[in-house]
């Protein structure tokens, strides 16, 4: 399943993409997100705990960054083992551009799950996944402290 | 008072049942009871790195964590298909490794790569979710359409391009003839959705190792626990047979889910050795549809030729069927003998060719489900049939006449040899029951009210009785199919009868008791059936294929023979009259036209006491016989079925359902209209309701209730069920069975039906809501456009 986004941001692009990699903010931003520590500059790992449909289940997974084009590109790639649950993975283009002193940040994103996830609660996927991408970035936004999305 | 084949003799199993006191696998509990949880892949297909059990190992109560590598380091040997098919170029079938556990690569989501052993099944299942599986994920095919294209990703090493087997039956020459001279072709592109079985009671296996006698006990939920035992020790290596019980107590349905011996038998076998506790595992919900064996997914192409007066000249299909991740026990017979053969339907059809491939995808494996092959070749057949009536402007009724056998025996040109049956006078009975004549003025009425009301016919026939082991034999299969039975008439008179047939609701211990008391015009409940216990029983083949009646109740019929010849000697001696003279009639053995009588238990006590047998003559009085059927049976039936769509909404009502069947003899009405009853429901689930989805990464969508849909009470109408009798000349009672029929005959009747209604051929099953809706807006559209 796929997602796009876009969202306007009232600081400079430099702010943006420090923000960006800095494992705090990524931290407050992922919800759900218990613990997240980097592991070298382009790895951390994560505990994040979700609940879609009838599975609750608690997240242990690996955080990368690739694509490098800074300040004006990454991949963020991620995956998660919810034990018995299943797992979830998801990767995101994010693209930063600048608008005068403003950042455009734009997103497409890919996520897939498997296992108890995909049995029960498949028809919640698409929903709760496209969710939990505009939680994220919505966060992200208001920690950087603006204004709503431009579109999102 | 005795009763008579053919009472509606209630069921003698269902006081249990229905008092809460059946006794199911899962209700067994062992001192020294653990308990088994799988860790299984939530990945399609994948290359198994390594597994941590560190976490696992470090709880309270966790006993073990056992691996695949551990299991086969044992000898545990792999799971195999028991039917050998061959390709058209002589090659043998591709059979691909199936470890209990697997070792180094999962094929399927729910493939078991571990398992753990613990004192509670809460603490299990929570340790199996702290084993840590390290996966490299490979690319999946979770379709044969994916399996097929060039450059798919190989699942089994021997078979590169995924491909089974390349199978054919029949004269393609003659048949392309046949096509290439009629005046009319009709032409369909078929989908047999795939199905999960679901039977009521899940899957559970109970294990237990004595060291002292190195010995087995393995309660579990089989159809055929003798067959089990075979496999588990012949193939797997889990034991000897003499060190091994399998016992199947009740259970709760299997529609063929039940026949194959699947990964958790064997591992908890093993495991029970490996820790010396009694290991116990009963399947959720969620891992039934993960783990049972998936039937029907078949992708079709079908010709069929006809002449000028609607004569069928050549039929041709072409099948792609789904085999899933690994070969079950049945998997290669059930897309071809138990297939191809059943494509002559009720018609004489001289030129016939079916070729079958079948692929590996990194699904569920897919075998034998209520019908298993049959059902698929009925859609075909009928399918074809309705469709080209409406094609060619006949009547579908008058061209399945035009077409019929009459004559018996018949040898088709796909193997069979039909040897009884009433085509025609089975559908006027069908046509007069469901009042076709009447049925212009219902769908006037409905259309009044704004419905779409439609009919639909399927005449069809089965090869049932599975089957004569010499014919199974040559075309493959790995083991004999005749039936055993022993029948013990006790000192008073009361008999057990063992059988190696087995009830997982059926209703054997009425039906089975009820010939038995027949026979020898005693009441019904002297007589007990025993089954289900490799200790008590001897070796039988189970039940699977509609086979109990017609092979399993004939061993007990050649066994009373036995008896009722040892009876009669005893008499003869003891009333000192001949023994062409004796009768046995109302609870006495007498001679004919005098009043010197002997009672039934006064026989069987002599047999015991022995004061006064015939010289020579050894005490006792209990028989064994072997059946072993010299052809399939061939039951056959008409079904039609009415409905009424609501073009707004496209949702499907059925309104009539008429079911007509040739079973041969009947032993108990109630008891086959039950079956029928089970079976239709379940053919309409198939083509209205139910489909397992996976998607393009191999994942289970339908992994429940909430997204596969079975059928309940609302969705069925109250149906009318007819029978005529010809009796199978093939077995002393004349049965044919009756268990798959409905589920055989009625998926093809139903979408007929909504296919008229609508005015549009082109409708796949399940035939949901949204699909007829657009079949409708599709057939409006072209309509404008003409």
């Amino acid at each position: 399943m796929d997602m796009t986004g876009e969202y306007r941001i009232a600081v400079p692009r430099d702010v943006v993409w420090a923000a960006l990699n800095d494992a705090e903010v990524l931290k407050t931003c992922i919800p759900g997100c218990e613990e997240l520590e980097k592991t070298s500059d382009t790895t951390m790992e994560a505990k994040v705990v979700q609940k879609i449909g009838p599975v609750k289940a608690k997240f242990s997974g690996a955080i990368e960054l690739v694509n490098i084009k800074a300040p004006a590109s990454y991949t963020i790639i991620g995956e998660g083992k919810g034990g018995v649950a299943g797992f979830a993975k998801g990767s995101a283009d994010v693209v930063l551009t600048e608008e005068a002193d403003n950042t455009v940040l734009s997103f497409t994103a890919h996520a897939q799950v498997g296992g108890k996830l995909a049995q029960l609660g498949s028809r919640l996927i698409d929903s709760t996944a496209k969710k939990l991408a505009n939680k994220f970035f919505d966060n992200f936004h208001d920690h950087l402290g603006n204004e709503g999305p431009l579109e999102s | 008072m005795s009763t008579k084949i053919g009472d509606r003799v209630k069921r003698k199993e269902d006081k249990r049942f229905t008092t809460g006191k059946g006794k199911y696998t899962d209700d067994v509990r062992n001192d020294n009871q653990a308990y088994a949880a799988f860790v299984r892949s939530p990945h399609a297909h994948a290359s198994v790195k390594g597994i941590d059990i560190s976490g696992a190992m470090a709880m309270d109560g966790v006993i073990d964590v056992l691996n695949g590598t551990q299991l086969t380091g044992d000898g545990i040997g792999n799971i195999i298909c028991g039917w050998a098919i061959t390709s058209k170029d002589g090659t043998p079938m591709k059979m691909g490794a199936w470890s209990a556990l697997a070792t180094e690569k999962v094929r399927y989501v729910g493939d078991a790569v571990a398992v753990v052993i613990a004192e509670t099944q809460a603490l299990a299942r929570i340790a199996a979710e702290a084993v840590e599986v390290d996966y490299e994920i490979l690319p999946v095919v979770a379709s044969t359409t994916a399996a097929m294209k060039d450059g798919a990703v190989t699942i089994h090493d021997c078979a590169p391009d995924n491909q089974i087997y390349d199978w054919e039956l029949g004269d393609e020459a003659a048949t392309d003839a046949g096509l290439a001279a009629a005046t009319h072709v009709t032409t369909l592109d078929l989908t047999n959705n795939r199905l999960s079985p679901n039977p009521m009671e899940p899957r559970s296996a109970i294990a237990t190792y004595d060291d002292a006698e190195e010995h087995y006990t393995l309660y579990t939920t089989s159809q055929n626990p003798h067959v089990a035992r075979l496999v588990l020790s012949a193939f797997y290596q889990v034991a000897p047979e003499n060190k091994l019980r399998v016992i199947a107590p009740d259970v709760g349905g299997g529609f063929g889910a039940k026949i194959y011996i699947y990964p958790e038998e064997i591992t908890c076998l093993w495991a029970s050795m490996k820790t010396n506790r009694s290991v116990k595992w009963t399947s959720d919900r969620s891992e039934a549809f993960m783990t049972d064996a998936h039937g029907r997914d078949h992708v079709t192409t079908a010709k069929m030729g006809f002449d000028a007066d609607g004569k069928i000249t050549g039929f041709k299909i072409d099948t792609v069927a789904n085999i899933g991740a690994y070969m079950s026990l049945f998997s290669s017979s059930v897309p071809t003998y138990l297939y191809a053969p059943l494509m002559s339907g009720q018609y004489d059809i001289q030129n016939i060719h079916c070729n079958v491939r079948t692929y590996y995808t990194n699904t569920v494996p897919v075998d034998a489900y209520r019908g298993a092959g049959r059902p698929e070749a009925t859609y075909v057949v009928e399918r074809m049939m309705e469709t080209a009536a409406r094609e060619m402007g006949l009547d579908p009724a008058e061209l399945r006449r035009r077409n019929f056998i009459q004559s018996f025996p018949h040898q088709t040109p796909v193997l069979m040899a039909y040897d009884a049956g009433d085509f025609p006078k089975i559908l006027e009975m069908a046509q007069e029951t469901a009042d076709v004549a009447g049925f212009a003025t219902r769908k006037a009425e409905a259309a009044s009210r704004g419905k779409l009301r439609g009919i639909g016919y399927s005449t069809f026939i089965e090869a049932c009785g599975l089957a004569p082991s010499k014919a199974a034999g040559s075309l493959g299969a790995g083991v004999g199919l005749w039936e055993s039975a022993e029948v013990r008439v006790n000192p008073v008179g009361s008999i057990e009868v063992l059988t190696g047939s087995h009830s997982h609701g059926q209703g054997h211990e009425t039906t089975f008791a009820q010939i038995v008391a027949d026979r020898f015009d005693i009441p019904v409940e002297s007589v007990s059936i025993v089954h289900g216990d490799t200790d008590k029983v001897q070796f039988g083949m189970g039940t699977y294929g509609s086979r109990s009646a017609p092979v399993g109740m004939s061993a007990v019929v050649k066994a009373m023979d036995k008896v009722e010849a040892k009876v009669k000697k005893i008499a003869a001696h003891a009333l000192e009259a001949s023994e062409d003279d004796i009768v046995i009639e109302g609870g006495q053995v007498k001679v004919a036209g005098t009043d010197k009588a002997m009672g039934w238990h006064e026989v069987g006590l002599a047999a015991y006491i022995a004061h006064n047998l015939p010289d020579g003559m050894e005490p006792g009085l209990k028989e064994t016989a072997f059946f072993d059927p010299v052809n399939f049976s061939f039951p056959s039936g008409a079904f039609i079925c009415e409905v009424e769509v609501d073009p707004e909404t496209g949702k499907t009502e059925i309104v009539q359902f008429t079911a007509a069947d040739d079973f041969g003899t009947i032993i108990n009405p109630m008891i086959v209209e039950g079956q029928v009853h089970g079976g239709v429901t379940q053919g309409i689930g198939q083509a209205l309701l139910e489909q397992v989805v996976y998607d393009d990464d191999g994942q289970l969508l339908t992994g429940s209730y909430m997204d596969y849909t079975m059928p309940r009470a609302a969705d069925v109408p109250f149906y009318h069920v007819e029978h005529h009798e010809t009796p199978s000349p093939n077995n002393p009672l004349g049965v044919k069975g009756c268990g798959e029929a409905g589920a055989i005959g009625s998926p093809p009747a139903v979408i007929n039906a909504i296919t008229d209604a609508i005015g549009n051929n082109d409708l796949a099953m399940p035939a949901t809501p949204q699909a007829v809706w657009r079949a409708i807006q599709a057939a409006s559209k072209s309509v404008a456009a003409e």
